[in-house]
């Protein structure tokens, strides 16, 4: 396993990072000659999903003084992407590149590292080993599970039948992670809530969305939340049948105007603003940043109309909550084939977490 | 078009070959200029540049080493996979294989090396035979289109188009079953191959060794379709099937030789996609290769010769997409808009063989 094991300490340079960046102002007269970031997304940079959470992050970017943002969109898991990020290098001068889908980072984003040594790569992914790959490769993700759990306080209390369904891409660790998450909190406002997930085995695959998310509603479900690329099918689908929705990824609040509770999302622009300061002042850039809603790098979609005032206070609490470090995973804890699985006190970025390879109890689906 | 076509008919007198030629290339030469004058228009239309535009298709795929290279590399798959369209359309099928083809070859490719690198056995004797399985496994899965065509009477356009999904989901299923690697949490995947059992790129070059391997094929097919009986047999069977079943010629297994040997170089783009470029296999290896072929082999009017320079056209068009989304902050589907209309125009081009008065020779006038 390549996953990057994480310690407190970490996230506390992380941190102190993050909290330096706030303090020194962006573009100020220790700003260096301008520079070139690229960013590439798998998809379209509008796909209400992944790609537009990073894209969204990038015009953030845009409009900071002394950086050229430069992005290429569809660019598949081959070598297309190495080419891609070469030819930022070659043909425009890319100081950094910002590699945003899971495939590309061995070989690709690996290769083109070891072959630049100037340029600064980072990639969106738990992925990037201190002892083994290039200095000037990097890894930065975010703990969106802890938006989800929040998903989860504002659906539990926003949901009159306590019946809660999850259309899911692939059964791996973020994913089920996710869907544990919001279980528990919807479970923490109303101990009866259960999810009903159902994977579709691909991570963008409008068709089956829409007929998973159907399906979660004929059985009875009166909100519906998802972990897929792109979010809108899931969304627009249960809009149209008056069923209540919770996001993931980026802001799908204009897709659902009556039904809309809040959404899970990532605040890739936190990172991205420490990578620009950082080149720009000549600094090293990171080559690790980690998060959740303790170092601003998660958030969640302001309210839609879906969502009750109680649901609003609690949610809002539980927010602050995790912001103090308050434990999502509380044990004892077994997962829906009986066998205890949590112990005691998770830490929310505790390593045994990376590991999740089950749904826990109250959620009604199977990983197989 | 009669058995003895009038191509045929004018090699015998020089002046008649030449102008057959000429014709075979300014056609379709003319045919990419008015692609052009209306894509320009199309640009205008948006309020761009199209000269802008040209100088930056011809700065990114065509100007220096480095964007030469990008073309190449690109156009490496797309040559072995247009040969797989071009040789069964020479006798008349239409098959929509290759994307299977090439899936399965490379995930056979995949999983046959890795109990030869456990075993210890040397690249040199292992990797051609793993390129031999891959094509193998290509020729059968898209030489099972070309049988059900000729014993059962389906569709062969359909019923490879279908195997194509089959072959994508069955590679899947194993990828994320039996053959998955346990290291690769969050993206299934195959064992990686180790390094010695990687092929590398052609020496100061960027390209890997798969661009060779479509060189020599299109030269080889290029002698196959037109100067063995084989070939002749196999395109008098795509002109005329009665008058060639009349002939005796065995056009069951024309058929389906044609459709293996497509097949067979699809799978061959699979091994090299995985030896070369991923070094093992994933959902990855579906990278539309294969439907991209479909428009080269249509371009190089199935003369396997042509789809060499038509799969650099391709390629320099994807290398130069890039830059065309980060200078001019155009879509990703501008290349689409692009390859659609060069497409178009070709069909409409292909109803001026024989009509210009320009390549008219007195004794070519008859053709229809």
């Amino acid at each position: 396993m390549t996953m990057t094991s994480f310690s407190r300490r970490g996230f506390l340079k992380s941190g102190a990072a993050l909290a330096a960046a706030s303090v020194l102002p962006m573009g100020g007269a220790h700003a260096a000659s301008n520079i070139t970031i690229g960013a590439i997304y798998v998809g379209p940079r509008d796909d209400f999903g992944w790609n537009q959470s990073h894209a969204a992050a990038m015009d953030i970017l845009r409009n900071v003084p002394g950086v050229t943002v430069i992005e290429e969109e569809n660019v598949p898991e081959t070598d297309a992407v190495a080419r891609s990020m070469e030819s930022m290098i070659n043909l425009d001068g890319a100081n950094l590149i910002l590699a945003t889908s899971f495939g590309y980072y061995n070989p690709f984003v690996l290769e083109t590292a070891a072959k630049y040594p100037d340029v600064q790569l980072r990639h969106c992914a738990p992925l990037w080993n201190p002892d083994t790959d290039p200095k000037n490769a990097g890894s930065y993700f975010s703990y969106l599970n802890q938006a989800h759990f929040v998903n989860g306080v504002a659906a539990g209390l926003s949901s009159p039948t306590g019946k809660l369904g999850f259309v899911a891409a692939k059964p791996v660790q973020t994913v089920l992670s996710n869907c544990n998450s919001f279980l528990l909190g919807a479970r923490s406002v109303n101990p009866n809530a259960t999810v009903q997930v159902i994977f579709t085995g691909e991570w963008s695959m409008p068709v089956r969305e829409a007929e998973a998310t159907n399906a979660l509603i004929d059985a009875g479900c009166d909100v519906v939340s998802c972990h897929v690329d792109s979010p809108k099918v899931v969304i627009e689908t249960a809009e149209a049948r008056g069923v209540k929705t919770c996001g993931h990824n980026a802001d799908q609040r204009q897709l659902a105007p009556n039904g809309f509770i809040t959404g899970a999302e990532s605040k890739w622009s936190t990172t991205y603003k420490i990578y620009a300061n950082a080149l720009m002042n000549g600094e090293e850039v990171p080559n690790l940043i980690a998060g959740g809603y303790h170092n601003d790098m998660v958030m969640n979609t302001p309210f839609g109309a879906g969502a009750t005032p109680e649901a609003i206070a609690a949610a809002n609490a539980a927010i602050d909550g995790l912001k103090a470090g308050k434990p999502i995973y509380v044990g004892p804890l077994k997962d829906n084939k009986g066998n205890l699985v949590i112990q005691g006190e998770m830490d929310n970025y505790a390593p045994e977490l990376e590991k999740m390879n089950y749904l826990l109890d109250g959620v009604m689906g199977s990983t197989t | 078009m009669s058995v003895i076509s009038p191509t045929m008919r004018r090699r015998f007198r020089p002046d008649a070959r030449i102008a057959t030629i000429a014709e075979a290339i300014l056609i379709p030469v003319g045919a990419l200029i008015v692609a052009a004058l209306v894509f320009s228009v199309f640009l205008l239309v948006l309020g761009k540049d199209p000269v802008r535009f040209f100088g930056l298709v011809w700065t990114g795929g065509a100007a220096s080493a480095f964007s030469l290279q990008n073309t190449l590399q690109r156009a490496a798959p797309l040559i072995l996979t247009g040969l797989a369209f071009a040789v069964p359309a020479r006798i008349g099928l239409t098959l929509l294989g290759a994307e299977g083809a090439l899936v399965l070859g490379g995930f056979t490719a995949a999983v046959t090396a890795i109990p030869m690198i456990q075993a210890g056995w040397s690249p040199w004797i292992g990797l051609p035979l793993v390129a031999g399985i891959a094509m193998s496994v290509g020729g059968v899965w898209v030489g099972l289109a070309g049988w059900l065509r000729h014993y059962r009477g389906v569709n062969e356009t359909i019923s490879s188009l279908l195997l194509t999904y089959i072959a994508i989901a069955i590679m899947n299923f194993l990828v994320e079953g039996v053959f998955r690697d346990p290291g690769s949490t969050n993206k299934a995947s195959t064992m990686p191959l180790s390094a010695d059992w990687r092929i590398g790129d052609i020496p100061g070059t960027s390209v890997h060794w798969g661009l060779v391997a479509g060189l020599i094929l299109a030269a080889l097919l290029w002698i196959l379709m037109e100067r063995t009986t084989f070939g002749f047999s196999a395109r008098i069977a795509g002109g005329n099937l009665r008058a060639a079943q009349a002939q005796g010629l065995p056009v069951g297994r024309l058929a389906i030789a044609s459709c293996a040997i497509a097949g067979a170089c699809a799978g061959l783009a699979g091994f090299f996609e995985v030896v070369a470029v991923h070094g093992q296999a994933n959902a990855s290896l579906a990278a539309k290769y294969g439907f991209t072929g479909i428009l080269v082999a249509f371009l190089a009017r199935q003369n396997t010769l042509a789809v060499v320079p038509v799969a650099c056209l391709f390629g320099a068009l994807a290398a130069s997409g890039g830059l065309v989304q980060r200078r001019m902050d155009m879509p990703d589907a501008t290349m689409l808009v692009l390859q659609g209309i060069i497409f178009v125009t070709l069909l409409v081009s292909e109803t001026f063989y024989g009509r210009l008065p320009f390549f008219r020779t007195s004794q070519s006038g008859d053709r229809t």
